[in-house]
């Protein structure tokens, strides 16, 4: 796997841990957007966009370019391949396993109920 | 947009941090007293069912685990697959420590304890690896055939807004 550094992954999940940020990653994977779009797209002040695609853009989320008076906004595919996936992943398999624990422990809490007390170990 | 909002994080979602370059820690939390959650991840019977989810796509062939401090636990899905280790600490109902041989001299340790709260339980799951390099390269295995039926990174973009 390419190299990445500690720093990199905790900016990426604190990119991702807000809700308008997840949003513009959904909606740049759509298509590419100047910050005047998303802002009207989120309702948001042009401003408040700045921040939230800055965030984006420190984590390596999401890539900008000026050109004239316009900024553009991509997805940075790549980062987010590399580093978000491989939690993801990693997320997706417990979060498996831990569904099926549920319905196990669901079951155990029955079988309990209907054995009475039972004894403590 | 504002589902996200309502407790994401909370409730039995699995959430999972990288505490450094080489450790993983996964939390969720259970509906039920820790000795119940113990049970269910220290005997085999229960064990085999939740450990290897239909997802997966994989056939558990034997599963032999003797939870106690010192013993050893072996999982064969066939074809030579097999993972196993040794539990270095075992303290019913609320912490297991095990090793993770398959790997060799890459192999990560696992800790796991269940904290009981008003009934719930917190599960937190951390994997500890003895490199960056042995955890990065942890990926294949189980998570890639489980990676493989849920799809591309399109579809997790998908879910990023959710």
């Amino acid at each position: 796997m390419v190299q990445y550094t500690e720093s990199h992954f905790n900016a990426s999940f604190a990119a991702l841990s807000d809700v308008t940020r997840r949003g513009v990653l959904e909606q740049l994977a759509r298509a590419d957007a100047s910050i005047t779009e998303l802002a009207d797209k989120f309702d948001m002040t042009l401003t408040g966009m700045k921040k939230h695609v800055g965030v984006l853009e420190q984590a390596g989320l999401v890539t900008t370019e000026k050109v004239g008076r316009v900024r553009t906004c991509r997805l940075g595919r790549c980062r987010l391949e590399e580093e978000a996936m491989w939690i993801e992943r990693y997320r997706q398999l417990w979060h498996a396993r831990f569904d099926e624990l549920d319905k196990v422990i669901e079951e155990l809490k029955l079988k309990e109920k209907s054995d009475g007390r039972r004894k403590k170990r | 947009m504002d589902a996200g909002r309502r407790g994401e994080f909370e409730g039995n979602r699995t959430t999972v941090v990288k505490k450094s370059d080489r450790e993983v820690v996964v939390t969720r939390t259970f509906d039920a007293p820790a000795r119940l959650v113990f049970e269910a991840w220290s005997k085999a019977e229960h064990f085999t069912r939740w450990w290897v989810p239909k997802s997966l796509g994989m056939t558990l062939r034997s599963c032999e685990m003797d939870v106690r401090t010192g013993g050893k636990y072996r999982l064969s899905f066939g074809d030579g697959m097999d993972f196993f280790g040794r539990y270095l600490e075992v303290t019913p109902p609320s912490r297991i420590v095990w090793t993770n041989e398959e790997g060799g001299e890459n192999g990560s340790v696992t800790t796991v304890t269940f904290e009981e709260r008003g009934g719930k339980t917190l599960l937190v799951m951390s994997e500890l690896y003895p490199s960056k390099e042995a955890l990065d390269a942890a990926g294949t295995g189980a998570q890639d055939a489980l990676h493989e039926t849920f799809g591309q990174l399109d579809e997790f973009i998908g879910t990023l807004g959710q």
